[in-house]
């Protein structure tokens, strides 16, 4: 058994691209779920926006990447006045009920519809990123981080994503830290005792859902970019509550709970499957086969979550103080 | 009693009460200086009505209950009135500007702010930041501007100061770095009519702002409804305590099943019989029978 190659295996995944893309969608989910209290169930149909936006821009129209991003940001911003105007002016829950029936018709819509631009169900594929790859500053000879095993393509990605994720994050601070953030944190506790105090609730929902749809089609953008791939059937509402569980984990309403979550959600997930993978190889299990190492995985994580909600339900930087007040 | 109670009035309760001294005692009466006036405001839930008030005025400047049985209409009046709820029909003027229609935000802005029956604390916040978020106008609200701190820091130091004073008045000011969620309820009430005073408001609708809070601290807070009266803000109150209402109140506007009853002074509502009725029910005085009548004769003066 290679411990090492488990090791740095399970590292270069925690920390890879896969893993920023969901801490994206986290930070978006953050700004809208955690400190503006909006439901949220359509994660993905903003991450599969922006992610189709580029495709379509760079692979169906032949257009520059750098139009492609702005053109994105503002498919995310359409997605969510399409979904915002509807819906936030009734309770919260019309909002869930609204989105996650919004991100599984948005994909079973660009699975079908206009093949020729959409791709259908193989989706778009080609040299999206090409005009980013191109800007790689790595050498070319370069071949391998110490343990962190990224190609020299994939490292540009992920040092790209990691500054984006510090970007967003540093935004997110001033944001909350705020008399704006005062006011989005009023509406997730109380929201008729912030109409009756003179704010424009439907205003601050809706700004609120628009920044943390672009921050996620963001996640999207990256993700087309970086596996020169855009497929419907990646976008289904698992990805949701995954980065739910992400969010969760790290802690709502904290500035570094994605970030915390995203990291130990992938460190976990990759780690058992690798291990797992290793000690099947190894012949120290018997009773299971190297293919059903992936569900297995899943079933273990699912158990520490719910050991995590019931030792440490706020989350690992969430106050637990501050969570026994929801009690009340 | 009634002669130390007059004593202690402050300069614009008086000037108040000898205003409505002069004002007819009936349903609807005009008052001198309104600054709310409604009009046939009307709100029925599928068959039932719950609010029917044909006409009524507000005296500026002065503290008017709004008192009644349970159901007789009160919050979802001033629902309406904040609009947080709309009315089938009707019409009212704050300020003789009409407002009907107009989002509960809008109206908040006016200077017409409410608090609500249960307390609407927002627990997982400080207490400083429930009363900060009560200040009008803020730059840094704004979305582009709250990411420039330099832009807003100055006002919000000058709201929090204007805060820090508040909560001191309201007995609240070394809790102001603890979440609202662990105040007591009481506390919570206080925090709520504080938060309120935060936006400058011209009119206050307190909804039952005594439910559940300890006699020690009825006392204080009427004093700080007296207060803000005597600098200039107009107080309309929903309540269930009659010696309190007694206590504070210039005018008293009775609601019974969505229709106003009576109106009046606090002496004369309270020896009304149509309140007393509707109140008690008309054979309250009257010894029941073991089949449920009342008996035709009264014992007498209980009432």
């Amino acid at each position: 058994m290679d411990w090492a190659f488990v090791f740095s295996q399970t590292l270069t995944q925690a920390l890879g691209i896969t893993a920023i893309i969901y801490c994206l969608a986290a930070i978006g989910l953050n700004l809208q779920f955690g400190y503006t209290g909006l439901l949220n169930f359509g994660v993905v149909a903003f991450v599969a926006s922006g992610a189709y936006a580029i495709g379509v821009i760079v692979l169906t129209f032949e257009l520059s990447l750098w139009l492609a991003i702005p053109v994105a940001m503002g498919v995310a911003v359409l997605l969510s006045l399409l979904l915002g105007i509807p819906t936030l002016r009734l309770r919260a829950d019309y909002l869930a009920i609204v989105t996650i029936a919004a991100s599984e018709l948005l994909r079973l819509t660009v699975r079908t519809v206009l093949p020729d631009y959409l791709g259908g169900t193989q989706g778009l594929n080609g040299k999206i990123g090409q005009q980013f790859h191109d800007l790689n500053p790595l050498p070319a000879d370069f071949e391998s981080l110490p343990v962190l095993t990224w190609t020299r393509q994939d490292l540009w990605v992920v040092i790209v994503g990691w500054g984006l994720i510090a970007l967003f994050s540093v935004l997110m601070l001033l944001l909350v830290r705020s008399p704006w953030g005062r006011v989005v944190k009023g509406i997730r506790e109380d929201e008729d005792a912030v109409i009756s105090l003179g704010k424009n609730t439907f205003a601050y929902k809706m700004q609120s859902l628009v920044v943390g749809g672009i921050i996620m089609a963001f996640g999207g953008i990256l993700w087309a970019v970086a596996k020169q791939s855009v497929q419907p059937d990646t976008f289904v509402p698992d990805f949701t509550f995954f980065v739910y569980t992400i969010l969760l984990l790290g802690g709502a309403a904290r500035i570094l709970g994605p970030i915390a979550g995203t990291i130990i959600f992938w460190f976990l997930l990759a780690g058992i499957g690798e291990f797992l993978g290793q000690a099947i190889q190894a012949g120290w299990i018997d009773f299971l086969k190297p293919t059903d190492v992936g569900a297995i995985r899943f079933i273990l994580m699912g158990l520490g979550l719910m050991m995590l909600m019931i030792f440490r339900p706020q989350g690992i930087f969430g106050d637990k103080k501050e969570l026994a007040l929801d009690a009340r | 009693m009634p002669a130390d109670h007059t004593e202690e009035l402050g300069p614009q309760a008086r000037a108040t009460q000898a205003v409505l001294a002069s004002v007819e005692r009936r349903p609807g009466a005009a008052k001198p200086d309104p600054i709310l006036i409604a009009d046939n405001v009307k709100r029925q839930f599928g068959g039932l009505v719950a609010v029917d008030v044909e006409h009524v005025q507000i005296q500026r400047g002065s503290i008017t209950a709004l008192i009644g049985p349970n159901g007789a209409g009160k919050t979802t009046f001033f629902n309406l009135l904040t609009g947080f709820d709309a009315p089938n029909t009707g019409a009212w003027t704050f300020n003789t500007r009409q407002v009907a229609g107009t989002a509960p935000f809008k109206l908040a802005r006016m200077g017409m702010v409410r608090t609500f029956q249960l307390t609407k604390a927002l627990s997982r916040m400080t207490v400083m930041d429930n009363m900060l978020l009560g200040a009008k106008g803020q730059i840094g609200e704004r979305f582009l501007s709250s990411f420039i701190a330099p832009l807003w820091k100055g006002q919000e130091s000058t709201n929090r100061a204007r805060a820090e004073a508040l909560l001191a008045r309201f007995n609240l000011a070394e809790k102001a770095g603890d979440f609202a969620g662990s105040l007591s309820g009481g506390q919570r009430k206080l925090l709520e009519m504080a938060r309120a005073l935060m936006s400058g408001p011209e009119l206050v609708m307190l909804d039952e702002p005594m439910a559940g809070v300890n006699p020690a601290l009825t006392q204080s807070l009427l004093q700080h409804i007296k207060a803000i009266r005597e600098e200039g803000t107009t107080v309309l109150f929903v309540e269930h305590d009659m010696d309190m209402v007694h206590d504070i109140s210039d005018w008293v506007i009775v609601m019974a099943q969505g229709q106003i009853i009576a109106e009046g002074p606090p002496d004369s509502v309270m020896k009304d019989q149509g309140v007393i009725d509707a109140y008690l029910g008309a054979h309250h005085d009257k010894q029941l029978t073991s089949t449920g009548e009342a008996l035709t004769e009264s014992p007498g003066g209980s009432a």
